[in-house]
Order: structure tokens, then C-alpha cells, then sequence
């Protein structure tokens, strides 16, 4: 993992269980979500496609026939967390962006 | 009257009498597909169109002439139907086939159809004509016995059938000492068998009725101690202020009397089976007409003679074979029913009885010599069987081996023998009424109906008397488990729970947490679905601070960051304005944080002040002054009550009757915070003038001069419904009892999001139910409801002013995590005078308003 260079964006513990924080990354807006017991992290667009609004990381998380899904706070899509393919309309996809955690902190991929 | 020189293409039909069978036959006739072919005139004697005579009763308990109503001047004009009311149909000319109005109209058929209804008999017996004698049919005799109530302390009414209890019932309600006079030895004499009769005549002298029976009239005398004595045959006799005669019924035949169409020996005109007099364009449909000797005093067989006469004027093959009178119904809240032959008059005919005495039960089954058939049965006190038994007679089902399981009580929660729906047939009619059968109400779920609600609107079963409410909720259940929907109603996939079920689990495992709930009782991670309704659920009943580490993440879109998201992801402010009473001074503060933050402000029809377009970081900003000048959260986001319009009652107004302000800000300070299934609304009213429409809320109160009017159910929104109601003159504590109560009730009871609306409106029983539930705690559970509500009540706090108090909890309230910066797609703009305001705009108009383009983001 080494070739890649990563961004601290916050730490673990500056988002709660279960939701999302939004994050200014290379000037775009990155959704973050920490998921589960064991602090998983999902990183989507911001923008939400069918509002037309920078709010994905409001959503509420859960899980949808065994995936992960984060819905949409405005008009309630779900779009999964790992490949960011809506379940309504599968032919919108969001983009995904690769994080991870380090010491604490949460790192998004330059 | 000249003929009209052109072609007369359709046929002339006049409607003699609109009452609730001649509104049928008129509607039914406009649904046919050959309506273009008739033209069709009718004249009511009344003075309004068709009302709903079955639920006249309910007039007495604050229903409306107008819920009463069951057509429209709008719906007649709609369809080309001609309406004369006021004005009674008087002669009939055979020959120039002409009627002729009391006013002098004249008017030209082809065919004629009488459906004049019936006349209360009064016995003949001296006196009856005196100023406080009356009767119970019309809209008017209820106003007139009203009347005579206020002036009265005293009531009889002669007369202890289906009709007389009904009308016995309105006087106890109008709080006069009430008392039935009857003739036969017992009271239903026509339904019920002796036992039956007896039962009943127990439970109605329990509520405070007196019932005389074997009591003949012999005249009606000046009284001593009231207005009026009557004197009996056996020399006894009662003092009474009013008398309301309910002796049964005569069909109103005079037209026919008088102008020559058979009628029958006892009245009553003649039909055949396709509803034809004895001239053959003259029809009679309803309780005028005569069918194989019989009349029908229920509006159902009405009904089907409606049907049958448009069908044989159309070509169809619809006929009129007689009807059941089987009936079910709550007398004075005692449940009593009647089926086919109940009085065992069949040859050979067994029975069975079932008598619980410490219940007040008493159940009896009528079977062949055979026992293999059901011929009747008489159920008073526990009518729940009737749904199973009545089809079973009428479609002759084979009975089970040991007839008395029917009747037997459930014994360890089995089903105590009774038949599921499965086993009708298609044909079995469902709800007598409205002529559904178990075919028409599975075509409906099929056809996508999934709820008794829907059911209701979709086949009309259940509008009527709604005897048959429950039996629809079965085959709608038995219909949806073959069709392969789960019945189960499950919240979602991650708990096989029904919401009410979480519920329970909820308050018996003292569960605290959405977590603690999934690993014992769920699976998965959750979702949108159950996570918001298990949040409210914990709310109801922990009443915890819902931003905790622990309750954050089942908060939905507003109540996450406590504040409305609008369409471009910046929030809505509503502080609470209890009541709608505001002091100058805070209206000022309002005004200048609404210019300070540049948001556009309006007042809402909730009666307070919105401010739109906060941005995220903006939310405790705004916040800490609204609170720092005493405000509170209005709550706007929560599925929790929003807030109690208030009219301005007693203190200004010339007609208040009562402090509604007082009462209001009462009401909104207990229950503010309150999270349920769905948003409540309330309202408070002065006086009957409803300024504040407080039977459009879920909790409505008006003021009357003996106290409070409490009504519930109401909803305005999509589709508005008159709360119902509930109870009348109360006292401010009972108001509050009851409405903790019912409130209680509902957040444990209702699915997630149904409104106080939708829920009575699949409740099985309905109002009667919830009535039993609250005020004669029939659950045992009212002081356990109280008690929740009071938790509540005692630890409440403002959220906002929590949040705050929170540095953890500030962190969310930012566009970014990592950053200062804000959201850049927001748009400005001018609107009507409020400068600068933020709108919120779509993407052209926001680069517009911005005067830039805006960035998209690359997907
Ligand atoms: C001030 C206000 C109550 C309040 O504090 O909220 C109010 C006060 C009165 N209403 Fe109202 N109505 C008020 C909103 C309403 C509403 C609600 C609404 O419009 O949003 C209704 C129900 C909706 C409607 O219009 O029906 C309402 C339905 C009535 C009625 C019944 C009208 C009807 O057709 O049934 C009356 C009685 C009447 O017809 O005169 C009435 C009559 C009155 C009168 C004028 C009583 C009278 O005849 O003198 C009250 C004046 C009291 C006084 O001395 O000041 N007011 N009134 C409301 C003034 C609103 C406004 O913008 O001025
Ligand atoms: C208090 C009460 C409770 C009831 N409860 C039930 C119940 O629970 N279940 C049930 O099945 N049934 C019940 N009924 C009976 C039910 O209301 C009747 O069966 C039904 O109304 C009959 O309909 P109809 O159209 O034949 O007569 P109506 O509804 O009486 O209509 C006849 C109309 O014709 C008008 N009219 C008569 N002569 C003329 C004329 N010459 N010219 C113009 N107009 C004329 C009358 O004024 C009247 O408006 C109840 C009745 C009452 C009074
Ligand atoms: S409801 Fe009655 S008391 Fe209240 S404002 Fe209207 S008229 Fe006055
Ligand atoms: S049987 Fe009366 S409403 Fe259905």
C-alpha cells in the first residue's frame, strides 16, 4: 500500500457509529461512514444524484438483503457502501473513494 | 305541458322518495354503462337529499348532517340527475303516466319507481298527539327530540325493539332518566330468543335504563311529578317530561293506496321478484315495498332491490329473492346478534346454549335434527362468533362434529372451534350493507387493496353498520398469505416483529438500546425502516436525549440534526410557540435572528414563525439565541407533536365558552416532546364555532357550557378526516386522563408511521373499542398508560438546549469535517421584499441567483 499517498481527514472517533461526516478531499465533497463493531469505513460522493444536493453523508446505514447501504436523507435511494451502485436504479453509480484507518485516524487516498 | 318537439331519446325515470334505497337505485343506474340512454328526476319529500338513516343515531353524538349525507347536489348535477326537494310527490296518472307534486309540478315517466321507505307506527292510544309525543326516523325528529330533551328530565320510549334501545340510548346520553315501555315479554322479541332477551334486558338496567315490559299503553294523562302519565292495561304507570314512539314501522304505500296499485292485506306494495308493481312501469324498491308477503326493515335487502330494479330496466338478470335479517350490533354498548331462525321454529330444530353469568354471556346455537346444519343463533354479551356463523347458515356449511365448539369459549388460546375464513366459499357475503362477498373483497386485494383501510375505500364493505369489519381483516389476511405476501407484518428484514410486537418486547425486557434490541431479537445491521421506528419507540418510553451516542445513528434526515432538511440540504427552524399566544417581545427577537441569518420567513399553517435555508454550522448559532430568549424546539422535525392551534377563547372572545388559550398551552407544555408512530396535532377550540378546527386534529378539544368536548382521529393532509367524538362535557383532569391515555395507547399499538386517522380507521372495533379501552378500561391498563405518559412528561428537555450543552454533540454540525468552508451549490435570491433570503433553488435558477456556473461533479 505503500505507493499511495493518503490524506488524514479526522479521527475514528470523531464520527459516530453507524453514520457518515463529510469531508473536503482534493476539493470534492467525500461521504465517510463508520460502520459496525468493528469500525469499518466507506467513503462515497457527497452528492446525492436524484436530490441534486451535496447530503449522502446524512443518511441512515444499514443493510439490505446481507449489503451495506447508506440511504439517501432526501428521497430515499440506498446505495451500497462498498460499490456505490444505487438499488433503485442500478444504473447509477456513485463514486467510491478508497479509505482506511491509521493510528486512529481516518485516511482518504490522494 | 306540451311535449317537447324533438326526438325524446331517453327514457324518463322519476325516483318517488331520495332516501338511502332511492340514492341507490339513482346510483347504481349511473354507473351502468347504458346510463346515456335515461334521464333522471327525483323528488324527496325532505328537506335534503339522501342521508344515512342507519347511522342516525351518531347525530346525537356529534355527528354533522353533513357526515350524515350520502350524496351531493354536486354529484347529481355531475351526472344530469334532476333533483326536486321540499316537495312530495302526491298524484299518479296510470294512464298519462304523469306525477304531480304537492307544489303543482307535473312531470312525464317512462318508468316510475316508488321508493317512499317507511313511517314510524304510533299506537293509537289517546293522548299521543301531545307537543312532547314524537317519533325517530328523520333528521328532523332528531332536532325535535333534542328540543324536547332540554326541556325534559324524564324520557319513555314505547317501544323495546332495535329502534326503541337505539333511541333509549340517545335520551341516557342526553342525560335524561330514560325508560323502555314494552308490549312483548321480553325486549328484540323478533330477534332474540327468552334467554337472549333476558341477558340483554340485564345489562341495559345495569347502564341506568328502566325496562317495563308486558306493559300496554292505555292513554296518556297529564302527569303529576312530570309533564305526562302514561296508564297501563294492568293498572300501573310511569311519569314521564317526553314520549318517543318506536313501534315499529309501516310502509309508506298512500301513493299507491290511492291511485290503484295493488298493495298488500297489512299494507305494503306489491312486487315481483324483479321488483315490478302490479302496473309494469311502476317499480317499488326499499322498506315501501312488499316482496312474497314480507317487508324488509334493513337497508341491505333495500339495497339489493335497487340493484335488481336497474338491472331489470336495463336488460340484466339481477333479481330480488328475499333477504336474510340476520343482524349484529352494539346496543348501549352491549354486543348483541341475531342469525336465521333463532327462535328454533324449524321442525325438529336442537340447540345449544352457552350461559356465563360472571361475564354476562349468553350464546345460543340453533342446528338440524341432524346437527348437521346451522339453522340460527343467538349471541348476546360476545358477538365475535357471528362472522363464522352467519355464512355458515346461509351457505348451509357442514358443521363440525361437536357443534358447541362454535360457542365454547377459547381455552388455552386455541380457537375455541370456530371455522377460518378458508373454509367460505367465494359466494359468502362478507358485508351485508354494501353486498360484498368474500370474492369482491379477494378481487380487491388482488387488485391491490392491502389494508382494511384501503378495503373500506376500494369495495365500500364496512361503511355501513361496520358489522363486518373483522371478517374483512381475516380474508384480507388469508388472501395475502396465498398470495405469497407475508401477513406477518414484520417491521422489516431485520426483525420479525410487527411494530406493536417491538413494542412490547421494548417495555417487558426493559430493553434501552437499538443494539441490545438487534442482537436479541433481529439480525443484520438494521435499516431505514426499523432503525427511525425503534428510535421512536425507545423515545416513547426511555424518553432519552435522541442525539446520544447510543440513539444517533436511528435518527432519520430531520431528526439527526434536530431541523427540517429542505431540497438543497440546508435546514428549516421552528421554535415552539405554544398555543400560537406570543408576547411582542419575542415576536422581535424572532424578527431580528431572521434578518441576522438572512433566512426567509414565514409564518406556518401550524400557527408559528419558519425560518428556511440555516446552513448546517448555522443551526447552533441561531439555536443559542432562540434559547438564550427562552425559546424551546417546536419539534418540527419529530415525528412527535408538532402543536395545539388555539383559538382565542374565553378572555377576548364574546362567545368562548371556556379558556382554550389556557388549555392549549397546557396541552402543548405536557406533551411537547412526546415521540410517536407518526406526527400529532391538536387543537383547541372556544367554543362550537371550531376557529381553531380542532376536529381536523388528532386531539381536538372544544368547549361547551358543561366542559370540555373531547374528539379524536381527525387528520387534515392528504385525506382529511372529521375526528371523532369521544367524549363530551369533561372536566380538565379527565381530559387529560384521556387524553394520556389515548395517546399512550396509540404509540403502542399503531404502525409506524400511521397516523391517529389511519389507525382508528383499521381498528377492529373501531371507536367504540378505543372507548372501551380508555374510559372503561376494559384492558386494565389505564393507569400503566398514565403512568408512561407522566415518565414522559417528567423528563423532558428542550433538545436544542441539550445539543448545546454539548461540544461532542456541535462537532456534527458542520458542512465538513476537515473544513470551514460550506456547501457551494447554495443559492441567493430576492424574493417579494425578503432581501438576500436564501431559496432553495434547482441547479439553474442557483447558479442564476449566484451569478456563476456551478461546478458539476463528476460521477
Ligand atoms: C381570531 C380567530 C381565532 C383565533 O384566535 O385564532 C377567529 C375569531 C373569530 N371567528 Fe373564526 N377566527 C379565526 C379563524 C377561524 C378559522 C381558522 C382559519 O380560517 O384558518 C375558522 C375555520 C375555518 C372556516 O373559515 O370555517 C374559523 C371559523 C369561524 C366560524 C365558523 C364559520 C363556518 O362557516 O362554520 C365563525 C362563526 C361565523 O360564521 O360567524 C367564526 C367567527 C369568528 C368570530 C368573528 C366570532 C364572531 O362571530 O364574532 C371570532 C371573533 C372573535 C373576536 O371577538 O375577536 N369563525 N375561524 C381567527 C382569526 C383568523 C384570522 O386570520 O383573522
Ligand atoms: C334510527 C334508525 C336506525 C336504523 N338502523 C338500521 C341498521 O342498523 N341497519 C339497517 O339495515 N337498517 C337500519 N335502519 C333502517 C334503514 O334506515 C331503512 O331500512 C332504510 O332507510 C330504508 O331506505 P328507503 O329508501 O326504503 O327509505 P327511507 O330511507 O325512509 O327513504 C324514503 C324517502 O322517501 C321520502 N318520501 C316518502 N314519500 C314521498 C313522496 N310521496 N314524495 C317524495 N318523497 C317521499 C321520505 O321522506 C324519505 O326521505 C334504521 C332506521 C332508523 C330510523
Ligand atoms: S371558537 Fe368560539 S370562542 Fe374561539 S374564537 Fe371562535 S367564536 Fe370565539
Ligand atoms: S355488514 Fe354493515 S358495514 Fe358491512
Amino acid at each position: 500500500m505503500s505507493e499511495f499517498t493518503w490524506q488524514t481527514v479526522c479521527k475514528v472517533s470523531d464520527i459516530n457509529k453507524n453514520t457518515g461526516v463529510c469531508a473536503l478531499h482534493n476539493g470534492e465533497q467525500v461521504a465517510i461512514f463508520k460502520v459496525g463493531n468493528d469500525d469499518q469505513l466507506f467513503a462515497l460522493q457527497n452528492f446525492e444524484p436524484f436530490g441534486e444536493a451535496n447530503v449522502l453523508s446524512r443518511g441512515i446505514v444499514g443493510d439490505v438483503d446481507g449489503q451495506l447501504v447508506v440511504a439517501s436523507p432526501l428521497y430515499k435511494q440506498q446505495y451500497s457502501l462498498e460499490s456505490g451502485k444505487c438499488l433503485e436504479d442500478e444504473s447509477v453509480i456513485l463514486q467510491t473513494y478508497m479509505v482506511r484507518q491509521q493510528d486512529g485516524q481516518v485516511q482518504l487516498k490522494v | 305541458m306540451g311535449v317537447s318537439p324533438q326526438i325524446q331519446e331517453k327514457q324518463k325515470i322519476i325516483v318517488v322518495g331520495n332516501g338511502m334505497v332511492g340514492h341507490k337505485y339513482i346510483e347504481t343506474l349511473i354507473e351502468h354503462p347504458d346510463y346515456a340512454n335515461f334521464q333522471i328526476i327525483t323528488f324527496s319529500e325532505e328537506p335534503r337529499l339522501a342521508y344515512d338513516r342507519v347511522q342516525l343515531s351518531a347525530y346525537f353524538d356529534g355527528k354533522t348532517e353533513q357526515d350524515l349525507m350520502m350524496t351531493s347536489e354536486d354529484y347529481y348535477d355531475e351526472h344530469g340527475v334532476q333533483y326536486i326537494i321540499k316537495d312530495k310527490v302526491s298524484n299518479i296518472d296510470k294512464t298519462a303516466k304523469t306525477i304531480t307534486t304537492e307544489s303543482g309540478r307535473v312531470e312525464s315517466y317512462d318508468k316510475l319507481i316508488l321508493a317512499t321507505g317507511s313511517f314510524p307506527f304510533v299506537p293509537p292510544i289517546p293522548g299521543k298527539d301531545q307537543e312532547h309525543c314524537l317519533v325517530y326516523r328523520t333528521i328532523e325528529d332528531l332536532e325535535n327530540i333534542k328540543a324536547s330533551a332540554s326541556q325534559s328530565k324524564v324520557g319513555v320510549v314505547v317501544g323495546g325493539g332495535l329502534l326503541g334501545l337505539e333511541c333509549a340510548k340517545a335520551l341516557h346520553s342526553l342525560n335524561l332518566e330514560s325508560h323502555v315501555v314494552e308490549f312483548a315479554p321480553r325486549l328484540m322479541a323478533v330477534q332474540l330468543d327468552e334467554g337472549g332477551g333476558e341477558l340483554l334486558r340485564t345489562k341495559i338496567e345495569d347502564l341506568g335504563v328502566t325496562v317495563h315490559t308486558e306493559k300496554n299503553t292505555t292513554e296518556i294523562v297529564a302527569g303529576e311529578e312530570c309533564r305526562y302519565r302514561m296508564n297501563f292495561a294492568d293498572g300501573t304507570f310511569v311519569e314521564t317530561d317526553m314520549i318517543v314512539f318506536s313501534a315499529g314501522i309501516r310502509p309508506q304505500d298512500e301513493l299507491a293506496r290511492a291511485f290503484d296499485i295493488e298493495i298488500g292485506p297489512r299494507g305494503g306494495i306489491v312486487i315481483d321478484d324483479n321488483c315490478v308493481t302490479s302496473d309494469e312501469d311502476i317499480y317499488a324498491i326499499g322498506e315501501c315495498a312488499l316482496w312474497d308477503g314480507k317487508i324488509f326493515g334493513l337497508v341491505a335487502p333495500g339495497y339489493t332491490m335497487a340493484k335488481a330494479a336497474v338491472s331489470h330496466l336495463t336488460g340484466g338478470d339481477v333479481q330480488f329473492k328475499g333477504a336474510d335479517m340476520s343482524t349484529k350490533l352494539k346496543l348501549m354498548g352491549v354486543d348483541v346478534a341475531s342469525i336465521g331462525d333463532a327462535h328454533a321454529r324449524t321442525e325438529g330444530a336442537l340447540t345449544y346454549t352457552y350461559i356465563n353469568e360472571a361475564e354476562g354471556v349468553y350464546k345460543r346455537l340453533i342446528v338440524s335434527e341432524d346437527t348437521t346444519t346451522l339453522l340460527g343463533a343467538v349471541l348476546v354479551g360476545d358477538t365475535e362468533a357471528y362472522g363464522t356463523l352467519l355464512p355458515m347458515m346461509l351457505e348451509k356449511m357442514e358443521l363440525p362434529e361437536a357443534p358447541e365448539v362454535l360457542i365454547l369459549p377459547a381455552i388455552d388460546g386455541e380457537s375455541g372451534g370456530a371455522l377460518g375464513v378458508n373454509a367460505l366459499p367465494d359466494s359468502a357475503q362478507i358485508c351485508s350493507c354494501h353486498d360484498v362477498s368474500k370474492g369482491d373483497i379477494i378481487e380487491a386485494v388482488q387488485g391491490g387493496c392491502s389494508d382494511v383501510g384501503g378495503l373500506k375505500s376500494c369495495t365500500k364493505a364496512g361503511t355501513g353498520c361496520g358489522g363486518c369489519v373483522t371478517m374483512m381483516g381475516q380474508v384480507l389476511n388469508a388472501e395475502l398469505e396465498k398470495m405469497g405476501v407475508e401477513v406477518n407484518n414484520n417491521i422489516c428484514e431485520h426483525f420479525e416483529y410487527s411494530r406493536q410486537e417491538l413494542f412490547d418486547i421494548i417495555r417487558a425486557k426493559k430493553i434501552k438500546t437499538f443494539d441490545e434490541l438487534l442482537e436479541q431479537y433481529g439480525s443484520g445491521h438494521g435499516c431505514m425502516t426499523c432503525k427511525p421506528a425503534v428510535g421512536s419507540m425507545l423515545a416513547t418510553y426511555w424518553n432519552e436525549y435522541i442525539l446520544s451516542d447510543d440513539h444517533i445513528q436511528l435518527q432519520d434526515t430531520n431528526d439527526i440534526f434536530l431541523a427540517n432538511m429542505q431540497k438543497d440540504g440546508t435546514y428549516s427552524v421552528v421554535p415552539r410557540v405554544p398555543a400560537g399566544e406570543i408576547k411582542p417581545k419575542d415576536l422581535i427577537v424572532l424578527g431580528q435572528i431572521g434578518e441576522k441569518y438572512n433566512l426567509y420567513t414565514k409564518i406556518t399553517g401550524g400557527v408559528r414563525i419558519d425560518f428556511f435555508g440555516a446552513q448546517l454550522h448555522e443551526l447552533p448559532l441561531i439555536w443559542s439565541e432562540l434559547v438564550e430568549a427562552g425559546f424551546e424546539t417546536g419539534h418540527a422535525y419529530g415525528k412527535s407533536l408538532r402543536t395545539v392551534k388555539s383559538c382565542v377563547g374565553s378572555t377576548w372572545c364574546r362567545f368562548g365558552m371556556l379558556d382554550s388559550v389556557s388549555m392549549a398551552v397546557k396541552l402543548e407544555m405536557r406533551y411537547k416532546g412526546l415521540r410517536a408512530p407518526h406526527k400529532v396535532k391538536m387543537g383547541v377550540s372556544g367554543c362550537t364555532r371550531e376557529c381553531a378546527e380542532a376536529q381536523g386534529k388528532d386531539i381536538g378539544v372544544i368547549a361547551t357550557d358543561k366542559g370540555w368536548n373531547l374528539y379524536v382521529c381527525g387528520n387534515g393532509g392528504m385525506k382529511p378526516r372529521h375526528a371523532d367524538l369521544f367524549a363530551s362535557d369533561l372536566d380538565d383532569e379527565t381530559l387529560v386522563k384521556y387524553i394520556d391515555r389515548v395517546l399512550m395507547f396509540y404509540t403502542r399499538t399503531a404502525d409506524r408511521l400511521q397516523r391517529t386517522s389511519t389507525w382508528m380507521d383499521n381498528m377492529e372495533g373501531g371507536l367504540d373499542y378505543l372507548k372501551s379501552v380508555v374510559i372503561d378500561d376494559k384492558l386494565n391498563i389505564g393507569a400503566e398508560l398514565e403512568a408512561d405518559m407522566e415518565r414522559v412528561v417528567d423528563t423532558y428537555e428542550c433538545e436544542w438546549k441539550k445539543t448545546l450543552n454539548s461540544p461532542e454533540r456541535l462537532k456534527r454540525f458542520a458542512h465538513f469535517i476537515n473544513s470551514d468552508a460550506t456547501d457551494d451549490r447554495l443559492a441567493y435570491e430576492a424574493d417579494r421584499g425578503q432581501q438576500r433570503a436564501r431559496i432553495a433553488a434547482p441547479e439553474v435558477r442557483a447558479a442564476k441567483a449566484k451569478g456563476e456556473e456551478i461546478k458539476a461533479v463528476e460521477v
